[in-house]
């Protein structure tokens, strides 16, 4: 956002040095000077509208890539995962969030977000859209129109409540999730989104009491959806039959898939966070890469050792684990850190996978918590340890940005933002829970759970194989 | 008449079908199905957890056949089949009363 507004600043001075080029030809030299004025204008124009169109395509495309997160690649990603009967409940699931979480997003989401508010939630001014239109906003993205800014954020907000799926899989009603979750996006989801990037946010990283930094979302999205994950799944307790019973994935494929779609959605999820086609852009994308790829190497590494094999879902859920990791680092390190916080995610996620949730014997049946929850901490609190101002100088040229740039304040405040993001999350969620349970119902009858959310909810199977 | 019935190995159905065949068998119905003998399944793992998978795929041909063609299948069978070792699979045999063919009410051999 403060690069954009950086680069804007150049404008006049590159339009200046184009124009005296310009100057040069005997066509310029004979013009008269109020002519010289009109081209200067007319030059300086010219470049803003190519800076423009050039974020314009980028981020349009970003968000386009984003979306692609949930719809096919979440989707597949936990369809996979789940028992086939089982897998267009799942898949819906996601698919509801494309549609619930865009109608929420239009008529208030993001004005609760992205509006003039005060440090905790945003005001009601954008409500139904009012004022968000093709000219940018200048608060958060000065060269692109501000209905693309909209519609990139609304594509995190989609992606979030869609990620704590992962952990009721199999067992919750259709009518319970699509009510929790509107609920949720509304309630939690905003008003964290507000806090770190909402203008006049609380922790917002630009001017916030508590400046934390997260580039991408790795509070906002991957730490709110784990924690609520693992509030849900422990409101609503263990699927029938769990853990005696086995329930492996039915299609490791289908999971395959969906795993490498959010790998490449992703860039579109960290490097678009850069609002711009910028240098910053391209960090953001080199950081992601590296991190996916070495988490999946720690991942593996660690199963390779635990049990004997280095399996296909060990390497995906690595992947993952490294790119929610990397989300609030990937528009201020370096590429070796962020390799490194790969390799960590790699090694801590499955670690928490593995022994933490046996341990305490929770069902989260997709480890929603174990890669976002606990990917999205570690990843906020090293984005604090290896944030650089050689990369992003967010905090001014000469002012180190993170703990090992000289500014190790930066863990307290990262500390403060994961603290917030677990508090509004577990009380959020159990309010919503709490309510929804009341109203609606939460669980689907021990019936229906063992008939399948495909048949049960839907009225419908993913795989006919008689027809 | 007699019926053999023979649980498989899945990997072995081509050669034990070829087999059949050169041995002059024409008919059979093959069945997919899933089991364990004294073999007890193998163990797969999804993110840390264990599975023990005890039934495993496997599958059932069944051929019905005259009484002289006994031990020409039984061969053709064993020996495109076996490997050695646990989990190859059984062979059972069992008499038959009566065959129809459906289309033209034959009984007997004569509709096998």
């Amino acid at each position: 956002m403060s690069t954009s507004a950086r680069r804007l600043s150049l404008l006049p001075a590159l339009a200046v040095f184009s124009a005296a080029a310009l100057a040069q030809t005997p066509v310029a030299a004979s013009a008269s000077a109020p002519a010289t004025q009109a081209q200067i204008a007319a030059l300086q124009q010219a470049v803003q509208n190519a800076q423009a169109s050039g974020d314009n395509a980028w981020m349009l495309v970003s968000s386009a890539l984003v979306l692609l997160m949930t719809g096919p690649g979440l989707a597949l990603f936990y369809g996979g995962l789940v028992r086939k009967k089982n897998i267009l409940g799942t898949m819906m699931q996601s698919f509801a969030m494309m549609g619930l979480v865009t109608v929420i997003w239009a008529v208030a989401g993001y004005s609760l977000a992205f509006g003039h508010g005060n440090a905790f939630i945003g005001g009601f001014e954008h409500l139904f859209l009012r004022g968000v239109g093709l000219t940018p906003n200048t608060d958060y993205a000065a060269t692109i129109p501000e209905q693309t800014y909209m519609i990139y954020q609304l594509m995190f907000a989609i992606i979030t409540p869609a990620l704590i799926t992962g952990a009721f899989a199999e067992r919750m009603k259709f009518s319970a999730m699509a009510l929790f979750l509107s609920l949720w996006s509304l309630l939690v989801y905003c008003p964290m989104a507000h806090m770190v990037w909402g203008v006049g946010g609380l922790l917002n990283a630009a001017g916030g009491h508590i400046p934390s930094l997260d580039f991408a979302g790795g509070t906002v999205v991957h730490v709110t959806s784990g924690v609520s994950a693992l509030v849900t799944c422990l409101y609503l307790g263990k699927r029938i039959g769990y853990p005696q019973t086995n329930m492996p994935p039915h299609s490791m494929v289908l999971s395959f898939i969906g795993a490498c779609l959010l790998w490449v959605g992703w860039f579109g999820f960290n490097a678009g966070s850069a609002l711009a086609a910028s240098p910053l852009a391209t960090s953001a994308f080199v950081n992601t890469h590296f991190a996916a790829a070495s988490a999946a190497v720690g991942w593996t590494i660690f199963e390779w050792f635990h049990n004997g094999k280095p399996t296909a879902l060990g390497a995906i859920s690595g992947a993952v684990a490294g790119l929610v990791a990397i989300t609030p680092a990937s528009g201020f390190v370096q590429p070796f850190p962020a390799l490194l916080i790969g390799l960590l995610a790699g090694f801590f996620c499955s670690f928490m996978v593995f022994k933490v949730k046996s341990l305490f014997r929770y069902d989260d049946s997709l480890d929603a918590f174990g890669v976002h929850g606990a990917g999205g901490t570690l990843g906020a609190l090293l984005t604090g340890l290896f944030a650089t101002r050689a990369i992003n100088a967010i905090y001014g040229k000469d002012v180190a940005t993170g703990a090992i740039d000289g500014h190790w304040g930066q863990e307290l405040n990262q500390l403060a933002g994961v603290a917030i993001a677990w508090g509004i999350s577990i009380v959020g969620t159990l309010v919503l829970l709490f309510v929804v349970d009341r109203v609606i119902g939460l669980r689907v009858s021990p019936d229906h759970e063992s008939a399948g959310l495909d048949l049960s909810q839907h009225g419908e199977e993913g795989y006919d194989l008689n027809s | 008449m007699l019926k053999i019935e023979a649980v498989l190995q899945p990997s072995k159905l081509d050669a034990v079908k070829d087999a059949l065949l050169e041995a002059g068998i024409e008919g059979m119905t093959i069945l997919e199905a899933r089991g364990h003998g004294r073999q007890k399944g193998h163990t797969e793992f999804y993110r840390g957890r264990e599975y023990t998978v005890d039934l495993l795929p496997k599958v059932k041909i069944e051929l019905v056949l005259h009484d002289d063609l006994k031990e020409k299948a039984i061969q053709a069978i064993i020996g495109a089949a076996r490997t050695g070792r646990i989990g190859d699979g059984k062979i059972f045999v069992s008499r038959v009363d009566e065959a129809i063919r459906i289309r033209n009410d034959e009984r007997g051999e004569t509709a096998l």
